[in-house]
Order: structure tokens, then C-alpha cells, then sequence
């Protein structure tokens, strides 16, 4: 379980500080897969950084007693300068796993051919995405955390994210950040909405996909409306 | 498909020396990689990199004899006064921008800040303790160099320079992570460092009211005091171990207070 109780973040900007989380309490059960959705800069990247651990919270607390991963996102986690290789021989040393048979894994599922040997900054966004994904899945966590990456590469790429996490590791937690209702829909128990700092909890997807639109001054008339766009 | 029994399991066990530890050396390994590659001699640089540097600076000094007013031999002298100046040196000049270059990698939780620090240290330690060693052996069996009349001194004066490097280090990485303007103004204050920190000279070539003065300066007392533990026949040396060793522990306690501070960001402790 993880439990956030009281949790605000602050940044540091120029005209002081600025409160991108106002106060959340929010608990995630084993196994249970969570959708977030919110504007750009509403602090979806935020809220996933501290669960995560990457960064502390201001103010309030956060427990966690089952393992968590690295915010599977673009940026972090890698190396620029290393290549694919090298970067997953290092996340192996610091998880304190065995290499060869995850890297097998990696290769394999990434897809990059001989681009595994190149430093990851030649990489194309798609590559970097399938990298990051692929090394994030050799490490067994309870709950994965998966910002934004599956929203990059091709069909073929998703449905396989697909089945890699909701599939084979079914009975994980997943908080999810996406943009894309292909990956929310059907896979995700419950939604998180960010409004001006705040979340709010919704367990119906069409639901929380109609007033995210229309947060994002998309706004379909009806909800038979969505649904029929959706398709 | 790796087999998900254990893994993350592992990790948990671990207790926080055994995580510690791991991510030192893993950072170390992509420390080596990022900087030198794979290419031509790769990690080999980092020992020949710092014994170019000496072994130019002791050619320069033995055609110009005479700077030195001591009866310490020409290439001795220089070996142990550069590779003292490289070890603080090059020690905080690692840890600026060090906390920049590896930002990514503090999206694992284990990952600290110290241990970015620590490892960027440990290894210009290493480095450069090994090109000592190494020129020190290449040189005497040249019968250019004596070797230390004191082992043990010699090796006391360097570990407490390692220390106020590794010290000095966190302190001024951590300045320069707070305040840009750090980074700029250290390239000169490690000039003027470097002219006062006894790399050319020895103290009792100087009078002795500037003596008095010059001990002020850390890194001078561990460099006599190494000097003497090489050389104790033909020098006098002048030092105060017991203020170096009082300036490594405040500076300690600096650095691992900035590193603390700039490691909010990065704090695993609210759990």
C-alpha cells in the first residue's frame, strides 16, 4: 500500500514560491491500477516524482510498504552519454540484479539492433521510449509507475506495453499518466483528475474523459458524443 | 524474461550499506565510461591524464633548479608538491556540476547525492594515489627519486590531504549546486590556492613571519608533513597537524550539511 496523508509541493520560481500540489491524501492498494489525467503542468509529473521517492514532499507524508519503480519517463533514469547497454548494466549494479538474462530481455524488446551499443543520446524519441520501457520491466516492483512514455512509438509498441503490463504483471500496481484515452479505457480501476492543484477521484472513465475534455476547453456536447469520437 | 521472484526483493533485503555501496561502484563504472569511452586507451586516461601533468611540470622545474631553495631532489620535490595540488585540485573541480551532469539518475530512489559526490571523489583519490605510487616506483628505479624515509608519515600526510580534498570537495560542489557564482570564482581562488599551498616551495624557505602566516593555509601543513616523512634528513619541515585535522572535520561537517540541503531534493527519509 501507499498512502500520501497531507502532501503539498512547492517549487521555487522567481516570484516565490509556487504550491503545484495543494494538500492531496491519496492511497493506492496492491494491485490496483490507477489512471491520472490533468492539464500540462497541472503536477501529474510531479505527484509521480513523489511517489516514487525521486523528490521529498514540502509539507505531509508519503508511506510506502510495497517497492516502487523510477518514474518511467522521457527524461531521467539514463544516461545520455552510455549506451543503451551501458545504461542497463547500470540500472542492473545499483537494483543489484543479474545482467545477461535481462539484457537478453532488453534487446529483445526494445528492438534497437546495433543501436543498443550507441550512446542514448543518438536515440530517436520513440527508441529512448521503448529503452526505458523495456529496462523498466526487467525490474520486479509492486507498483510501476509509468509517466507519459507509452504515448510515443507505434501501434505494434503500445500493444506490447500492453501486454507486458497489464497482462503479464496483472496483479501490479500501475499509476498511469496519459493523455491518451486508448491506454486509460478498460485498463485503469479508478482516475485521478487534476484540478488547480487538487485531484479528484473518479471511478468511471467516460466520466472523468468528458470533464478532462472539457477541462482542456475540448468539451464534447454529450457524452454519446465522446463516445462516438473515441471509436 | 527475467524471473520475478527475487529482484526487487533483493533490494529491500539489502540493508543501506550493502545499497550504498552498490551504487558507488556503479557510479564509478559510469563515471569511467562518460568520461574516457571505450575508445583508444579509455580508462587508462585517468592515470595518464594527471602523470602527463607531473612528469611536464617536473621536466619544466628540473631546467629551471633552483626555485625551490631546498636540498630535497629537483623531481621529488615536484612529484610531491603536484600530485598534493592535483588531489585537492582536481577533487573539487569533479564536484562542480557533478550533481548537473547525473540529475537523471536521482530518479532512483537509491541514488543520492552523496553517492554522486563520493564517487566523483573516490575516484580522483584513486587516480592520482596511483600515479604517485606508480611515477614514484618509475622514477627510482630510475635513480631520479628516493623512496619516502617514512612510510607511514607519508602515507598519514596524504590520507589527511585525501580527506581535506574529499572535505573541501563537498563543500564547494555543494556552494556552486546553491550559487552558479561559485563555480565561476573557483578557477581563480584554486590559482591563488595553489601559489600559497606549497607546491613550489617549502615553508622554511620563507622568513619567519610569513611562516607564521602561510601555516594558515591547510593543505601546506599536510604537505610538509608528507615532505618530511619523504625527505626527513634534508629538510626542516614546518606544520600543525592537529589545526589540519580541526579544518577537515569543520569542513566535513560543511560539506555533508550542503550535500544534505541540496539533497532534499532527493531525500529517501520520509518513510
Amino acid at each position: 500500500m501507499i498512502r500520501l496523508i497531507n502532501v503539498s509541493k512547492d517549487y521555487p520560481t522567481k516570484a516565490g514560491p509556487r504550491r503545484v500540489l495543494n494538500n492531496i491524501n491519496l492511497t493506492i492498494q496492491p494491485g490496483e491500477k490507477v489512471g491520472i489525467l490533468g492539464q500540462n503542468g497541472a503536477g501529474k509529473s510531479t505527484l509521480i516524482r513523489l511517489i516514487s521517492g525521486a523528490e521529498p514532499p514540502t509539507v505531509g507524508r508519503i508511506e510506502r510498504n510495497m517497492s516502487v519503480s523510477w518514474p518511467l519517463a522521457f527524461s531521467g533514469g539514463f544516461q545520455g552519454s552510455l549506451t543503451g547497454a551501458d545504461n542497463v548494466r547500470f540500472i542492473c549494479r545499483i537494483y543489484g540484479v543479474d545482467f545477461e538474462p535481462r539484457f537478453e530481455f532488453v534487446k529483445d524488446f526494445s528492438e534497437l539492433g546495433v543501436y543498443i551499443n550507441e550512446p542514448v543520446a543518438n536515440y530517436s524519441s520513440g527508441m529512448k521510449a521503448r529503452l526505458a520501457f523495456a529496462i523498466s520491466m526487467t525490474i520486479d516492483f509492486d507498483c510501476y509507475l509509468i509517466d507519459e512514455v507509452l504515448a510515443v512509438g507505434d501501434a505494434r509498441f503500445r500493444e506490447r506495453c500492453k501486454i507486458e503490463l497489464f497482462e503479464k504483471r496483472a496483479s501490479k500496481s500501475k499509476l498511469i499518466v496519459s493523455h491518451s484515452h486508448r491506454y486509460l479505457k478498460g485498463t485503469c480501476d479508478r482516475f485521478l483528475l487534476f484540478r488547480n492543484g487538487h485531484i479528484e477521484e473518479h471511478d468511471d472513465f467516460e466520466e472523468v474523459y468528458f470533464q478532462y475534455k472539457a477541462l482542456l476547453g475540448e468539451a464534447f456536447e454529450t457524452k454519446e458524443q465522446m463516445a462516438a469520437e473515441m471509436r | 524474461m527475467p524471473s520475478s521472484s527475487s529482484p526487487t526483493g533483493s533490494l529491500l533485503r539489502s540493508s543501506s550499506w550493502e545499497i550504498t555501496r552498490r551504487v558507488i561502484g556503479a557510479l564509478l563504472i559510469r563515471e569511467l565510461l562518460t568520461r574516457y569511452g571505450r575508445n583508444n586507451i579509455g580508462f587508462l586516461w585517468l592515470f595518464v591524464e594527471p602523470a602527463a601533468f607531473i612528469l611536464i611540470v617536473t621536466v619544466v622545474w628540473t631546467k629551471i633548479r633552483g626555485v625551490h631553495l631546498t636540498d630535497i631532489p629537483i623531481v621529488a620535490f615536484a612529484l610531491t608538491g603536484y600530485s598534493s595540488l592535483l588531489l585537492w585540485r582536481n577533487a573539487v573541480s569533479r564536484c562542480i556540476g557533478a550533481v548537473k551532469s547525473n540529475a537523471s539518475l536521482l530518479f532512483h530512489r537509491q541514488v543520492t547525492i552523496l553517492d554522486i559526490f563520493a564517487a566523483r571523489i573516490l575516484l580522483e583519490i584513486t587516480s592520482i594515489t596511483a600515479v604517485l605510487m606508480m611515477l614514484t616506483i618509475a622514477l627510482w628505479a630510475l635513480d631520479l627519486m628516493v623512496l619516502p624515509e617514512d612510510v607511514l608519515q607519508v602515507i598519514g600526510g596524504w590520507a589527511l590531504l585525501a580527506w581535506f580534498a574529499a572535505a573541501l570537495g563537498m563543500t564547494v560542489g555543494g556552494l556552486a549546486e546553491k550559487a552558479d557564482v561559485v563555480a565561476r570564482f573557483w578557477p581563480p581562488l584554486s590559482y591563488i590556492l595553489m601559489a600559497v599551498s606549497g607546491v613550489a616551495f617549502t615553508v622554511n624557505a620563507l622568513p619567519p613571519a610569513a611562516q607564521e602566516v602561510i601555516l594558515w593555509v591547510p593543505m601546506i601543513n599536510a604537505v610538509e608533513y608528507l615532505r618530511e616523512g619523504w625527505f626527513g634528513s634534508v629538510m626542516q619541515a614546518h606544520y600543525d597537524i592537529g589545526y589540519l585535522a580541526t579544518v577537515n572535520v569543520v569542513l566535513s561537517m560543511i560539506g555533508f550539511s550542503l550535500v544534505r540541503q541540496i539533497g532534499t531534493g532527493n531525500a529517501t527519509g520520509e518513510e
